[in-house]
């Protein structure tokens, strides 16, 4: 018998347990905390001020991380905390975060079912009474159509900001000289072009499938045009068997047609929208035209090379489908974005967020910001401060943002975000289907009908 | 700790062998103490959350608000959806093609790194750089590599590279499991380098002896011998596979359409993209029996002896 070794194994395994112990020790307190003065659970990191988590990805980010200097440097005491997030990763992060009780004061969104899940849950401040009253002026500076997707159970739970993005047709017109035709005018020209495009090697649409929502922007045009705006309106309101729609069926086969044609480029369901390769295919001329966002102007203008600078970017609303109900002027996209303010935080956390909102998201520094970079913020003034824009290409293009958004009939929110959680997931988990050609339209239509209203 | 130690370490000691020899007093104490952090560990972090998640598929959750009671709606909802058996299928047809990959090539690049001449320790170096790097880095990197239009094949314009390697859904799988194969085959090479080193050499040297070449030497001794290795790695291969997420979430995000939709990735769809906390944690569950039967089946082909490989030869 060694007693020393005795001693030295109870040693370390004392010392072992007691390193566990401070590890699990660790662990345990980095939970959620509380401090004196705020109640349990508060924001991201309880106690040390107000968080704020936005997207990534420029001319976006840039605004949104001069907005946070502007208010840290008016407001030395009370500073928000930022983390920025890449757009997919985002959305998951967020949801986990809430409903942990770890999320920010300030939460970014996109309005919608996204929304009224939170508002559901409790995780988000009622803002009607301070907006109505204490903010009417900027209230009345703002959209009215951009409240909609703000308003659950008609209170007001989110502050539209930002900009106002429909989805438009971009093509590249040293495309279009190269097979000598003219930007399509209907759906039938739209199939008309894919085989002339795809003799010369060109792809007639470039598209980010594997974010699926991507693949989503074409079907709520085709919706529209085929069936009119209550096509989806009825699904939204979860009308029985809304997807068996025959207008909605219709869409479907004829989004089918395009694929079957070979409209979208090689090895689509493989490409990220985050990582802009669908922009980067346009504009380097592999592919001749794209349906998507308006936020993708500013990054086309600065990675593009001379794309925009040079007037080869070319755009229009989608055009309508020969003997469709849509109106022609319908748009779909993201009214607006929003931003709440968590329920769970502290009070002065709340005010401090509530003090950014009023004073610095909408402000006429961010006004100007928007603008300059071919965005048009979701204010009134926002026209106002186009005359002063010199550059041409982008006058031109802000004026078309402007008037599409402006002279909608029906500005749809995306489904994504306008649906509740579940029905989104299962509609993008079935488009991705659908595009890979995996079932059929009314397979597809039997899925979604199943969670119609979840 | 030096003055609290030593009277700690026989009182334990008298108290477990209890009027035994003092030849066996403080081993088993002490030894016992030990377990102790991996158990804090392993009930912590494994007992605790498998319990959550039993609990948890049977309730209504959305991640967000309050939890509801739901019986056994989660299980049937599940339980009938198409997507269950075609996940596991793709869990199954992603094990099997990866360890199929997986075990030849490790077997015989581990055989090939035990022999202790210098080149091939430096090339044991080179062979060891993929486990190094993260799933995500990997993923991320082959996905530009393959890219259809902006990557390798497009780039030095070999047509033979230009596939649309992850949005056709056959050639999606083969790479999933091409690029499992290319991460994980350095860490079972290293396993099984152990083990042919463990081989006593005088076994080869009787063989030789006994005028065996090369090759017969390899199936006769080394693989017989290599029996216990080549479960090890191949439940580590088997179970570990099961729970391929970080990967393929990255490269082809479950797609293109479901092709590549393993279990663990419907689980995270459920629960975190679709809100739904509950039938998520059915197939937490369901993953976490078809773990525990894989590793016991592969436990029971390995038989029951005890006895060690040199003597079962």
């Amino acid at each position: 018998m060694d007693p020393n070794t005795t001693s030295r194994r109870t040693f370390l395994g004392l010392v072992g347990g007691g390193a566990l112990a401070a590890g699990l020790a660790a662990c345990g307190s980095s939970g959620p905390t509380s401090t004196p003065g705020s109640t349990t659970g508060a924001s991201g990191n309880a106690g040390s001020g107000a968080t704020y988590w936005f997207l990534t990805g420029q001319p976006q980010q840039g605004i949104r991380e001069a907005q946070v200097k502007r208010f840290n440097d008016a407001n030395p005491n009370t500073k928000i905390k930022t983390t920025e997030f890449q757009n997919d990763a985002f959305k998951q992060k967020i949801k986990t975060a809430i409903g942990a009780g770890q999320g920010p004061t300030l939460i970014w969104g996109w309005g919608g079912g996204g929304l009224k899940s939170y508002v559901e849950a409790g995780q988000v401040e009622d803002l009607t009474d301070w907006f109505n009253n204490e903010q009417a002026d900027l209230k009345n500076s703002i959209f009215p159509s951009a409240f909609t997707a703000a308003t659950v159970n008609g209170k007001l739970y989110a502050i539209p900001g930002e900009t106002v993005t429909p989805i438009v047709l971009f093509y590249d017109k040293r495309s279009f000289e190269k097979i000598g035709a003219q930007p399509p005018q209907s759906w039938g020209d739209i199939m008309d072009l894919v085989p002339k495009f795809n003799e010369k090697g060109i792809a007639p649409f470039s598209l980010g499938g594997q974010s699926r929502w991507t693949n989503m922007m074409w079907l709520e045009f085709l919706f529209d045009r085929i069936g009119g705006a209550e096509v989806f309106q009825n699904i939204f309101d979860g009308k029985k068997d809304g997807w068996s729609d025959p207008s909605a069926l219709k869409a479907l086969e004829e989004m089918q047609n395009l694929i079957k044609a070979n409209g979208f480029v090689k090895g689509f369901s493989s490409i990220t929208a985050d990582s802009n390769a669908d922009q980067a295919l346009l504009y380097t001329g592999k592919a001749a035209m794209m349906l998507h966002g308006a936020w993708t102007y500013g990054n086309m203008k600065s990675s593009g090379g001379d794309f925009v600078t040079g007037g080869h970017l070319g755009y229009m609303n989608f055009p309508p489908v020969d003997g469709g109900k849509g109106d022609p002027s319908d748009t779909v996209g993201n009214p607006g974005q929003y931003m709440s303010i968590s329920s769970k935080a502290s009070a002065a956390d709340k005010e401090t967020a509530k003090k950014f909102i009023a004073n610095n998201t909408l402000d006429d520094a961010t006004v100007s910001e928007w603008v300059k970079s071919g965005n048009i913020p979701v204010v009134k003034s926002a026209k106002d401060k186009l005359s002063s824009i010199t550059d041409k290409n982008d006058s031109a293009w802000l004026n078309f943002v402007y008037d599409t958004a402006a002279n909608a009939k029906n500005f749809a929110q995306s489904w994504d975000q306008a649906l509740s959680p579940t029905q989104a997931e299962t509609l993008l988990d079935n488009i991705a289907k659908l595009f890979q050609l995996s079932i059929s339209p009314q397979q597809f239509a039997t899925n979604m009908n199943a969670v119609i209203g979840q | 700790m030096t003055a609290t130690a030593p009277p700690v370490a026989p009182a334990t000691g008298r108290k477990v062998s209890a009027g035994a020899g003092r030849g066996g007093a403080g081993r088993s104490g002490p030894v016992a103490w030990m377990v102790l952090p991996a158990l804090i560990m392993f009930v912590v972090f494994g007992v605790v959350p498998l319990v959550g998640v039993l609990v948890l598929s049977f309730v209504h959750w959305d991640g967000l608000g309050a939890i509801t009671p739901a019986g056994l709606s989660n299980w049937r909802t599940i339980l009938t959806d198409s997507s269950l058996p075609h996940s596991i299928f793709v869990t199954f047809e992603i094990m099997i093609l990866s360890w199929a990959v997986q075990t030849p090539i490790s077997l015989l690049l581990g055989t090939f790194l035990a022999g202790r001449q210098r080149y091939r320790a430096f090339l044991a170096v080179l062979y060891f750089i993929p486990l190094l790097l993260s799933s995500a880095a990997i993923a991320i990197t082959y996905k530009a590599l393959l890219d259809p239009n902006f990557g390798l094949g497009p780039g030095l314009h070999l047509d033979f590279l230009t596939q649309d390697w992850l949005g056709n859904s056959k050639l999606a799988v083969g790479v999933v499991v091409f690029i499992v194969s290319w991460q994980f085959i350095p860490f079972h090479s290293l396993i099984y380098q152990g083990g042919v080193r463990a081989i006593p050499t005088t076994m080869y040297e009787a063989a030789s002896i006994d005028g065996a070449g090369r090759i017969r030497q390899f199936f006769s001794i080394t693989i017989p011998q290599l029996k216990y290795t080549i479960i090890t790695s191949s439940t580590l291969m088997v179970v570990g596979s099961l729970t391929f997420f970080d990967l393929i979430f990255v490269l082809t995000a479950g797609g293109p359409g479901d092709a590549t939709e393993v279990l663990a990735l419907d689980m995270y769809k459920t629960g975190f993209m679709s809100n739904q906390m509950g039938p998520a944690s059915v197939i937490a569950v369901i993953l976490v029996l078809l773990g525990l039967a894989l590793a016991l089946l592969l436990r029971r082909l390995g038989g029951s002896t005890t006895a060690s490989q040199q003597e079962g030869a």
